[in-house]
């Protein structure tokens, strides 16, 4: 991704209506997605207007699904905050809905067999953001796998930032940057101690299994969920905070107490996938095809195949139990 | 436990920051509440000055098994009950337990009973021919104890916001994002639900309780506000379930100046009633409004707290700034109305006279005696060196939490972990009136 400077945001979705030619002079240059092909009819300045303005919304709509999706779970997330920025979610939503660019959305990412209002925003704009080249992010993703990391909206006057694939290249200005590290601290800190992330990237296919179980009991799974696969409800985001009736029953507890922590890591065999370095050969096939014969191996060899083979045999022995 | 770090370089941790601040009916107590659970008494001195009265640690962390979350212990607000005897009593919260905390004082002891003489000897048990009944009295050091008297707990599923004592002194209302219920201060194991907002469906949240308050006269009326920035009036007269409001303020938003922060902007974040009853003070994320209580449609009076941040909305709603909650309080007479904002300011606004001044709490500028000078942010170019550019405002820097004394000027303000109470200095001098044509002139009272 090359540098390039951003449109005061807020401007131009402060007044929503507005078109002011000034905006321009500090506007993005970028490349239409083929969807776009219907604003090439306007005029040019027209265009820039809408595609800027819709860029902005969308953009908006990024960063406002992401504040939903991570939340801190260690304690209960803000209700009210919660609901005021799903509420801004639905609003977005309605004017795309309106425009007809939600169609084009839903249509471009979805067989068109649900109707855009019953679809989940979140679906539609977690697949996209996978896709890099398609349309450019404008606002900041901190990845916990810390692979990418992409522009920050901002406000001109507030802060100026230059869009780089490394962490350490994003320039905020002082009471910005002060904001934003204090909670991506936080946000970090928090994140560590859950222990899975929140992840945006693929790969999730191993915790798929778990989510069909949880959706009765509304519980929040957001580190495990593939959002492809099972969109969050708003019902999720606000079941959390539901008192159960009733005496759940002992199982259903425990379920809860572990359901936002990934069974994967309690699967021996993922552990042993990730230790052993050559899975299709055995800890013996190894041994055979070390030993030059079959005499006592020598004591302090170098080998570092003979420090796998003893790790091989730690292994082995734990699963055997002997 | 995450370290801060203040202007200064002084370290402090996120469990000294100030959550609440109340004073007592009487202004003689001032009690502020902290992250950490900490509650602390401050009493005031013949001479004016308020010091350290009582510390004690209110709510403890807890955990919630059944969803696996922490229940923070961090003080939501304080109330204090108007005094009846020689105690005190205050009313604390957390996001789910109310506690009742009885304070008194012990200057004299009990000493000698049976086993000792006057003087403090051993008797010689075989020579004790009589029994001591009653105990004798010596004085002591003055001791405070708080005593935990009541706790209402298992109420809310949701965080408790709001409790606010009614006129009656004998019920208390508690309100958590989505009800609102009716204690009796005596009994801990029941209360009753008068507002629900809580829908069938969980999908279709949209609109929570943010504050709530009963009439400092009326026992029978109780405001409260929400997210979508309306603050309604119900009358539980009426009817058991106060879900019908008796009367709803809100001011209608000119559809020209709607933006997708409009309503987010409009969250109300605190709403007090003046000591006389007949208006209402609303504190939204940019301005607080002064409503008469006989209309609904409009308020009476719009202070514009730091509208200078309209343009930034959009950077303040990524940093979640946008989501503080400030209070706002009443002067004893209601004619003039406060509130804080970013970079350790707070502003004050006469009614009568419109004018307004923004002051700073910071140990910078805040040496003990001094007076205050008037603080100004500027959006363009600075037109005094002592004005603040928006840019360099520090929006950690929030002052969310202050309080006005009940009859006098003077004011606590909770910047972080540090409390600052100003006075008047006019009300050190005999004789001299407070001039109601500009607004008062603050100097730093030591606090501690």
């Amino acid at each position: 991704m090359s540098a390039c400077t951003l449109v005061s945001v807020s401007t131009v979705l402060g007044c929503h209506s507005c078109s002011r030619i000034d905006m321009f002079s500090k506007g993005t240059k970028r490349k239409f997605s083929d969807d776009g092909d219907e604003m090439l009819d306007e005029s040019l300045a027209g265009a820039q207007v809408s595609s800027s303005y819709s860029l902005q919304r969308q953009s908006l709509l990024d960063m406002s699904l992401i504040k939903l999706q991570l939340c801190h779970m260690l304690v209960e997330p803000n209700l009210c905050r919660s609901v005021l920025i799903a509420n801004t979610v639905r609003q977005i939503q309605e004017e795309m809905t309106h425009d007809g660019s939600w169609q084009v959305v839903t249509e471009a990412f979805c067989g068109g067999s649900q109707s855009p209002s019953e679809r989940l925003v979140a679906t539609e704009v977690l697949c996209r953001s996978r896709e890099q080249d398609a349309e450019p992010k404008l606002f900041s993703v901190l990845s916990y796998e810390g692979c990418r990391e992409e522009e920050v909206v901002a406000d001109e006057t507030l802060c100026s930032v230059s869009v780089s694939d490394t962490a350490s290249n994003v320039c905020l200005s002082e009471s910005a940057r002060h904001c934003w590290e204090r909670d991506e601290l936080v946000d970090a800190d928090r994140d560590d101690e859950t222990c899975e992330s929140s992840r945006l990237g693929p790969g999730d296919d191993e915790d798929d299994d778990d989510e069909d179980d949880d959706d009765e009991d509304e519980e929040v799974d957001i580190d495990e969920e593939s959002p492809r696969d099972n969109p969050k409800t708003m019902g999720q985001v606000f079941g959390t905070f539901e008192i159960k009736n009733g005496t759940p029953g002992p199982d259903s507890a425990l379920e809860e107490l572990f359901s936002d922590v990934d069974a994967s890591y309690y699967d021996l065999d993922t552990m042993l996938t990730g230790i052993q370095s050559a899975p299709k050969m055995g800890p013996y096939d190894l041994l055979d095809s070390l030993a030059p014969s079959h005499g006592p191996p020598s004591i302090g060899s170098p080998s570092s195949c003979r420090s796998d083979l003893n790790e091989l045999d730690h292994i082995m022995e734990i699963i055997v139990g002997s | 436990m995450a370290k801060l770090v203040d202007q200064h370089d002084h370290h402090y941790c996120t469990a000294d920051v100030i959550s609440a601040v109340e004073f007592s009916q009487s202004g003689e107590f001032l009690a502020t509440g902290d992250k950490g659970g900490r509650v602390v008494i401050f009493q005031r001195e013949p001479q004016g000055e308020y010091n350290v009265y009582s510390t004690f640690q209110s709510h403890e962390p807890e955990f919630d098994y059944l969803k696996s979350l922490e229940i923070e212990e961090k003080i939501n607000k304080i109330r204090w009950l108007p005094q009846l005897n020689s105690a005190h009593f205050l009313l604390t919260t957390n996001d789910k337990t109310i506690k009742l905390w009885k304070v008194s004082e012990r200057d004299k002891r009990p000493e000698g009973y049976n086993l000792k003489d006057e003087e403090g000897r051993m008797k010689d048990i075989s020579k004790i021919t009589s029994l001591q009944v009653s105990p004798v009295l010596r004085p002591m050091d003055l001791l405070v104890e708080a005593s935990l008297r009541r706790v209402f707990a298992n109420a809310h599923a949701y965080h408790i916001n709001s409790i606010s004592i009614n006129s009656d002194c004998e019920t208390y209302l508690s309100a958590d994002d989505l009800r609102i219920n009716l204690w009796n201060l005596d009994i801990t194991d029941r209360s009753f639900n008068i507002v629900d907002l809580k829908p069938e469906n969980m999908e279709e949240l949209s609109e929570v309780i943010t504050v709530s308050e009963f009439h400092p006269h009326h026992c029978h009326l109780l405001a409260f506000s929400s997210s979508t920035g309306t603050t309604r009036l119900c009358d539980m007269r009426s009817r058991a379930l106060c879900d019908q409001h008796a009367k709803l303020f809100e001011e209608a938003v000119d559809p020209a100046n709607r933006s997708f922060f409009s309503e987010i902007v409009s969250s109300v974040s605190d709403v007090k009633f003046s000591h006389s009853g007949r208006y209402l003070l609303t504190r939204d994320y940019l301005s607080a409004k002064v409503w008469d209580l006989n209309m609904e449609n409009k308020p009476v009076e719009t202070y514009q707290v730091h509208d200078y941040l309209r343009s930034k909305l959009c950077t303040l709603y990524e940093s979640d700034c946008i989501f503080d909650k400030f209070e706002c309080a009443w002067n004893g007479t209601d004619s003039v109305i406060m509130t804080g904002a970013y970079n350790n300011f707070f502003r004050m606004f006469d009614r009568a006279s419109r004018r307004d001044v923004t002051l700073e709490a910071s140990r910078e500028v805040c040496k003990r005696r001094a007076v205050l000078r008037p603080r100004r942010v500027c959006v363009g170019r600075k037109k005094r060196d002592s004005d603040i550019s928006v840019d360099s405002l520090d929006f950690r820097k929030k002052i969310l939490h202050t309080a006005w004394h009940p009859t006098d000027n003077i004011i606590a303000i909770a910047a972080s972990n540090n409390l600052y109470i100003f006075q008047d200095r006019h009300s050190h001098h005999a004789g001299h009136h407070l001039e109601q044509d500009r607004p008062p002139q603050l100097q730093d009272a030591p606090a501690q």
